[in-house]
């Protein structure tokens, strides 16, 4: 058979080339999987320190139809961290291991969460800036190689929708609101548009991991690629809002049939990156105090387990 | 006391008259809170009506790798499909 001259990662790119997906129990390369375990668990982090940011307004929503809208888009972070680390732990990484990556601050997560909340029209920027921008990268990872990472997308993707509608409609009742309710609006936007812009990461000419993402189909479209659709998607909701996008240099270009726009301080993004952002510390200081204050539930959990069990022991000996 | 739970792997029922699908897997100290984890994380949008759980190392999987002979065999047995067998375009029902 041909097959028998390829080597194992010819057959596995073939694999790919044909659009087959990767299961858990397949041969992959030893990159694919370590690629896969520390871009999948970032995922997960981003998912439950993305609870944090929102969580802070959870107890001071302008209404209730606001508070269980809020309650539901934190759940569901919480849900989709946990679809997220259960794919990674099909590639030999633990449960335990994950957390102690987060907790101890050496796994990275989006930094889009290192910018703090401080106002109600946050919540509003966050679902509909943060939220629409996430959307664009997973409905594109919804077609990645690798089918537990692939299955959790689509699961997320379907419920992710919600979360930028409602803060969509938070930032319309703000600009159908008071001046002084619009400017909240306004501000929001200022200050989360850039972050936003950079949460597709670096240029592509600064993205030395694409081109090998994209051979194995982890990604299917550049940083640039996808931030472009993020800036042509999103103006127009902008305009519908009548509010204003703080880039003087963004205009629409006829010729390519996009938005042209300014350029990122990637300085920042880089200073936010290597820990320097404004929440850096308390996000893990927050996610810590999370965790030790829930070892008694989960240490009465195992210890009554483990009650059970033996006691069903006793009964069949 | 700082071992970690078992992972179950959860099935639900989307409603009566489907199968149990597998939809994903969990960590939970016993089944019971298999099936409360299960509920919170897979049907917080109606998607089910009935879990089953199941310890992850209760499954018994197919090696990947024996792939080709336990399932090339199926591959040359097209007389199993009904597209196999020549009629007249005039037959009806059938």
């Amino acid at each position: 058979m041909e097959n028998k001259t390829l080597s194992l990662d010819e057959q596995f790119q073939n694999r790919i080339d044909n659009g087959d997906n990767i299961e858990a129990k397949d041969w992959m390369p030893e990159k694919y999987r370590k690629t896969h375990i520390r871009q999948i668990s970032q995922h997960g982090h981003s998912e439950i320190i993305g609870m944090l940011p929102e969580g802070n307004w959870i107890t001071r929503t302008p209404t209730l139809r606001r508070k269980v809208a809020l309650l539901a888009k934190v759940q569901d972070e919480a849900g989709h961290g946990l679809y997220l680390y259960s794919a990674a732990e099909t590639l030999g990484i633990s449960r335990e291991e994950l957390n102690e990556q987060l907790n101890s601050g050496r796994a990275k997560y989006s930094s889009i969460f290192n910018y703090p909340t401080v106002s109600w029209a946050d919540m509003g920027a966050v679902g509909w800036l943060v939220d629409g921008a996430a959307i664009i990268n997973q409905v594109m990872l919804t077609k990645t190689s690798y089918g537990p990472y692939a299955r959790a997308m689509v699961r997320i993707c379907k419920e992710e929708s919600f979360h930028q509608r409602q803060g969509y409609e938070i930032m319309l009742s703000l600009c159908n609101g008071t001046e002084v309710q619009k400017a909240m609006a306004q501000d929001a936007l200022n200050r989360w548009w850039w972050p936003s812009m950079m949460m597709f990461g670096p240029r592509d000419e600064d993205s030395p991991n694409t081109e090998q993402s994209m051979k194995w189909k982890i990604k299917k479209k550049t940083n640039d690629e996808l931030r472009q659709q993020f800036v042509d998607q999103t103006v127009p909701q902008a305009e519908i809002l009548g509010i204003t996008i703080p880039d003087k240099d963004l205009k629409w270009n006829e010729e390519r049939g996009h938005y042209d726009f300014g350029v990122i301080d990637w300085e920042e993004f880089w200073n936010v990156v290597k820990g320097n952002g404004l929440m850096n510390d308390k996000r893990l200081k927050d996610r810590n105090e999370a965790w030790d204050e829930g070892k008694w539930v989960r240490d009465a959990a195992s210890a009554y387990a483990d009650k059970q069990a033996t006691k069903r022991a006793k009964k069949t000996a | 006391m700082n071992k970690e739970w078992p992972i179950w792997e959860i099935f639900i029922r989307s409603k009566n008259g489907l199968e149990h699908r597998h939809c994903g897997s969990l960590h939970a100290a016993d089944e019971e809170m298999a099936i409360q984890n299960a509920r919170d994380v897979y049907t917080r949008r109606q998607e089910g009506v009935s879990i089953w759980v199941v310890e992850s190392k209760h499954i018994t999987a197919s090696n990947p790798k024996k792939n080709g002979e336990l399932f090339e065999p199926a591959a040359d047995k097209v007389y199993r499909h009904p597209t196999f067998y020549d009629l007249p375009d005039e037959i009806k029902h059938m």
